[in-house]
Formats: C-alpha cells, sequence, structure tokens
C-alpha cells in the first residue's frame, strides 16, 4: 500500500535560521505516529508544510497521494488539523464552530456523527457555551472535533496536550487510538516523551533534524550503554558524585529516581553503590534499569545542543 | 519543614467566587522560606486563580492570605515588590536582546546602574550566554529563555517566585537545567511556588499540594502523598484525586453567572 505521509529531503530557513533541514520519513495508512521533540525543534514547520499552510524551500511531500503545492485545494478536503494554538472562533458557541467546520467543507454535524460522537459528547452538554468561555481541556475536545467533522483521511494534530494536565492528556490519546481503529492515519507532535510510547511508530525531532525514528520499544531499546537507577533521599548529592566518576556518560534526575549511564560496556549495581558510600551516601539504592524514549532522546541530543549553549 | 521560622506565605480558608461560581474554595496551607512547592492540578481546578490572589492581582471574596508578610486585601503593591513571576506564555520582550530585558527589569525593580552590570556579567556567565547576550530573545531557544527569564525573575532578589508552567514544552536536558536554578535560589532563601504538568517534576518539590475543584485535596512532601494514596508515583496520585473532574468542573461553571 502506498505511504499516506512521505516527506523527501523536506527543508525550510527563515532568514539564516534552519527551521526544518533536509527531512525525510514515510507513514504508513492508519498508522498513528509521532514526532516527539521541544518546542523550536521544527514539528510546527513541518505541519505547516504537509497540511499545505507553508511552502517549504527544498524537497517535496505526499499527503494521501497528492502534493501539498500544487494541490492544496483537494489535499485540504481530504485532511484534518488541529494546530498548536487555539484557532476557533471564541465568540461562537461549541455548536456554532462546529456547524462551521462542517458547512465550509460542505457537510453537516450529523454526516460526520458517528465519528466524533464519543469526543463531542463530552462537550455537548456545554454546546451553548462560547468556545472562548471553555476550560483547557474542553477547547481541546472542540477543536479536534472540528478537524474531524468532514471525516479526514489523515489528521495532523500540532501539540494538542502541551499545557493540558495528565489525566486530559491521556483522555486525549485514549481517543487518539480509538479514532486510529476506524483507519484513519493519525500524525502528532508532542513536547512529551511519556506520549511517544502510545504511537506505533516516533521521529524524535531536535533543531530541525531527525534524531532517529523507529518504533518506541525499538528506540528504547537502541540505548547501547549499561543504566542503572539510583534512588537516594539526597538526590543533588549523588548526582554531583555520579557526574564526577571517571565511567560516567551521564547522570540524570528522573522524577524520585536518578539514571546513570556509564561508558563503559557493563557495570555492577554494587560498584556504583560503593562509589556512592565513599563519597558519604550509605543508603543509596541502586539497581539495573531498561532505558525510555527519554534517556535515548536526551543521550542523541548531547551532541547537537543549541549553539553556545552549554556542552 | 517550617521549623520556627516564619511562613512566607500564610493563607486561610482563602476564597475566590466569581458569581456563583467558586473557582477558590477555602485553602488553608503555609510555605516555609526556601521551601519549593508544587502546585499542581486539573486545568480548571483554581491554581491560576489561587496564583492571581497571592500576587495582588485579584482580591479574595473571603479568607486571609499574606504574602512576604504582607495582605493580600490591602497591601497588594508590597506583594508585587516582593515577589518574582514567570510563565511560559509570557516572560521576556522577545524583540529586546537578552542585554536589555535584564536592564528592564533591573530598571523597573529598582536596580542601580552599576548592579544591573553586575548582574548582567554574572547571568552571561552563569548561563553560558556568550554572544546570545546581545541577540533578541526570540532568537534563542525556548529552554534558554526560560532559563534567562527565571534568572531574570530574580534579579531584585525577591521572597517568592511564582513560577507558572515554566517548563512547558522545554526539551528533557534543559527542564532539568531548569531544576538545578531554582534548587540554587531555594538554597539562597528564595520560596519557589512552581506549576507544572510533567509529573516527574513534582517529584523534585519539597511538598507538593494538587487542587481539584478549587480545593485542595492534598497537600505533603511527595514521600507522603504516595504513602497516604498507597502509590508509586505522584502522577498516580493526579490521576487518582483528579480523573473525571474535568466534566463536572465545567458543568460547575455552567451553573454560575458567566464570569
Amino acid at each position: 500500500m502506498a505511504a499516506s505521509v512521505v516527506a523527501t529531503e523536506l527543508h525550510k530557513a527563515y532568514g539564516s535560521t534552519v527551521a526544518l533541514g533536509r527531512v525525510s520519513f514515510a507513514v504508513e495508512p492508519g498508522e498513528l505516529f509521532g514526532f516527539v521533540g521541544p518546542d523550536g525543534a521544527g514539528k510546527t514547520t513541518l505541519f505547516r508544510i504537509l497540511v499545505s499552510l507553508v511552502v517549504p524551500d527544498g524537497g517535496e511531500a505526499r499527503v494521501d497521494g497528492l502534493d501539498p503545492v500544487r494541490q492544496y485545494r483537494e489535499l485540504r478536503r481530504r485532511l484534518g488539523y488541529m494546530p498548536g494554538r487555539f484557532s476557533l472562533y471564541q465568540d461562537l458557541s461549541v455548536e456554532e464552530n462546529l456547524r462551521f467546520f462542517a458547512t465550509i467543507f460542505g457537510t453537516t454535524i450529523e454526516a460526520g456523527y458517528d465519528l466524533i460522537r464519543e469526543i463531542y459528547a463530552q462537550i455537548e452538554p456545554f454546546r451553548d457555551r462560547r468556545a472562548g468561555a471553555l476550560s483547557g481541556g474542553m477547547k481541546q475536545k472542540l477543536a479536534l472535533s472540528c478537524a474531524l467533522v468532514h471525516r479526514p483521511k489523515v489528521l495532523f494534530l500540532d501539540e494538542p496536550t502541551t499545557g493540558v494536565d495528565a489525566v486530559s492528556r491521556r483522555e486525549f490519546w485514549d481517543m487518539l487510538s480509538r479514532l486510529r481503529a476506524e483507519g484513519i492515519t493519525i500524525v502528532v507532535s508532542t513536547p512529551y516523551m511519556d506520549e511517544a510510547t502510545r504511537c506505533d511508530r516516533v521521529a524524535l525531532i531536535q533543531e530541525g533534524s531527525l534524531l532517529g525514528v523507529d518504533t518506541p520499544a525499538a528506540i528504547a531499546a537502541s540505548f547501547d550503554r549499561p543504566l542503572l537507577v539510583v534512588r537516594t533521599p539526597r538526590r543533588l548529592d549523588a548526582l554531583r558524585v555520579l557526574r564526577s566518576y571517571e565511567h560516567a556518560r551521564s547522570a540524570w534526575s528522573f522524577g524520585e529516581d536518578l539514571h546513570y549511564a556509564d561508558t563503559r560496556d557493563r557495570v555492577e549495581p554494587a560498584e556504583i553503590a560503593r562509589l556512592l558510600a565513599g563519597a558519604g551516601i550509605p543508603d543509596a539504592v541502586v539497581r539495573p534499569a531498561t532505558a525510555g524514549i527519554e534517556d535515548v532522546f536526551m543521550d542523541r541530543m548531547h551532541g547537537t545542543a543549541a549553539p553556545g549553549a552549554a556542552a | 519543614m517550617s521549623g520556627a521560622r516564619e511562613p512566607v506565605i500564610a493563607a486561610r480558608d482563602l476564597t475566590r467566587r466569581f458569581g456563583t461560581f467558586t473557582a477558590v474554595d477555602a485553602i488553608s496551607f503555609d510555605v516555609a522560606p526556601g521551601e519549593i512547592l508544587g502546585f499542581l492540578g486539573a486545568n480548571g481546578a483554581g491554581k491560576t486563580t489561587a496564583i492571581r490572589m497571592l500576587t495582588g492581582l485579584l482580591a479574595p471574596t473571603s479568607g486571609t492570605a499574606r504574602v512576604a508578610g504582607f495582605d493580600v486585601y490591602t497591601q497588594t503593591e508590597a506583594i508585587k515588590r516582593s515577589i518574582g513571576y514567570m510563565s511560559q506564555r509570557f516572560s521576556l520582550y522577545e524583540d529586546l536582546t537578552a542585554r536589555e530585558n535584564i536592564r528592564f527589569y533591573g530598571g523597573i525593580y529598582g536596580l542601580t546602574n552599576a548592579a544591573i552590570r553586575e548582574e548582567t556579567a554574572e547571568l552571561a556567565e552563569k548561563l553560558d550566554l556568550g554572544r546570545a547576550l546581545d541577540q533578541p530573545i526570540r532568537s534563542l531557544p525556548l529552554g534558554w529563555r526560560q532559563k534567562l527569564a527565571f534568572s531574570v525573575a530574580v534579579l531584585h532578589r525577591p521572597a517568592i517566585v511564582f513560577l507558572d508552567e515554566p517548563t512547558g514544552g522545554v526539551d528533557p536536558v534543559t527542564r532539568r537545567q531548569f531544576w538545578d536554578l531554582m534548587y540554587e535560589e531555594a538554597a539562597s532563601g528564595v520560596t519557589v511556588f512552581v506549576t507544572t504538568h510533567y509529573m516527574d517534576e513534582a517529584e523534585y518539590c519539597d511538598r507538593v499540594s494538587i487542587m481539584v475543584d478549587g480545593r485542595i485535596d492534598a497537600l505533603g512532601t511527595p514521600g507522603e502523598l504516595k504513602a497516604r494514596f498507597s502509590a508509586d508515583s505522584i502522577d498516580e496520585v493526579f490521576v487518582r484525586l483528579a480523573r473525571g473532574r474535568g466534566v463536572a468542573a465545567e458543568a460547575s461553571k455552567r451553573a454560575g453567572a458567566p464570569a
């Protein structure tokens, strides 16, 4: 089957700033594909090119077989786009917004209702409220409903969960999983590393370049140094000790724990426990750990920090 | 936690209503000098309204609060002089350079020219700004901007700094560097009042409060909260308290008069 989204050497610069540097990838039909990276990594520029709102300086793209530059009219009928910034009409009601988007796509709320039912049902009790008066999580559900009302084949969601609380984030990803089951190709970007695990495949993006594209499991498994979890009440002291160890590759806080990676092929937890005890931290619990996407991302971005940033 | 020292924030039954909608419902808590308090809650739980009252921007409906020793009803200007503030949305002027922003905020807070020069040199070195010092803020990566914005927010040595989602969208390395800066300030006695949607960051706080529907439903050290809810992480505690509250919160807003 032909890929649903294809990017070949896509390039875009604003003045001397390269927003997107020759990026290539392909998204399969029905795939939930995530771009994971911080603000400013180039995610928004990439999405704007793919949804035909920005013309690239170089390279080309196909979305559902169409060229976003030359075939944008036809393409816009087939894609749904939820921009990062809330872009609905604040002074229209919930229902008016949805009806407006249905009308400009030549359809009705009723025709697309089975697709959006589960999402829209949660905001329907407030259908007469102005969109501007909704809270964050509700705005986001309305925006998703509006992006889906014309039954697009490909859905682009640019940072839909930024500024959204941990519970609403989970609910949002549950919804995406259900949409994926309907066969819609979903391309979504996020700065939250934990959301990557809910995608079929993930592209790690940093400063306009892809650091890797693979399944979440394969990306996590690509961490090629031994990793240990260290738990101690004296987290900051332990971090300093670990970072100054001659074999340290990295040491970072991960919630309540520390993650320590070693430059050698093997490291025994007991060795690190001894190191900490020798530095006056006798109570540390050290055990082997499996790396996650965030470990991999931080490891790979290390060599590509911003110009002038502390190395 | 607070020991013998006076709390730097003391709120008692602090309440704010909009019409019949109660955005903040009789919250009471103390924050000690040099403490890092993680102020968590779902969207719409009332965090922003609470912060607006504590920063002297919004008068409470009832209850009391003293911030840096000043009353939130009658001494709001004194409060504003005693605090620093930064958020994800607004922090620095994007078309001014880093140096100009430092100068601007230093001037606003009444620092002398000599002090501003000194602070500029110190910050340039500490944040490794290099030539970025003279580039417009808009050309800097978000993580950098946020680290600089934080440093500027504490330029005038406030008693408390309020940080509203300071690390939203920031890359994972810079997020951690940002917390290093917070620890440094807290160690020098500045109280840090911070909101975040990253639950791993909640674990870095001295204490965490979780707001649900305008009330503080949980307040304690991360260890205490996890023990009380038999949870492995603050994320789990949060989900248990906040799940399913979105629609209820929206419905109660609806019952109220338009804000």
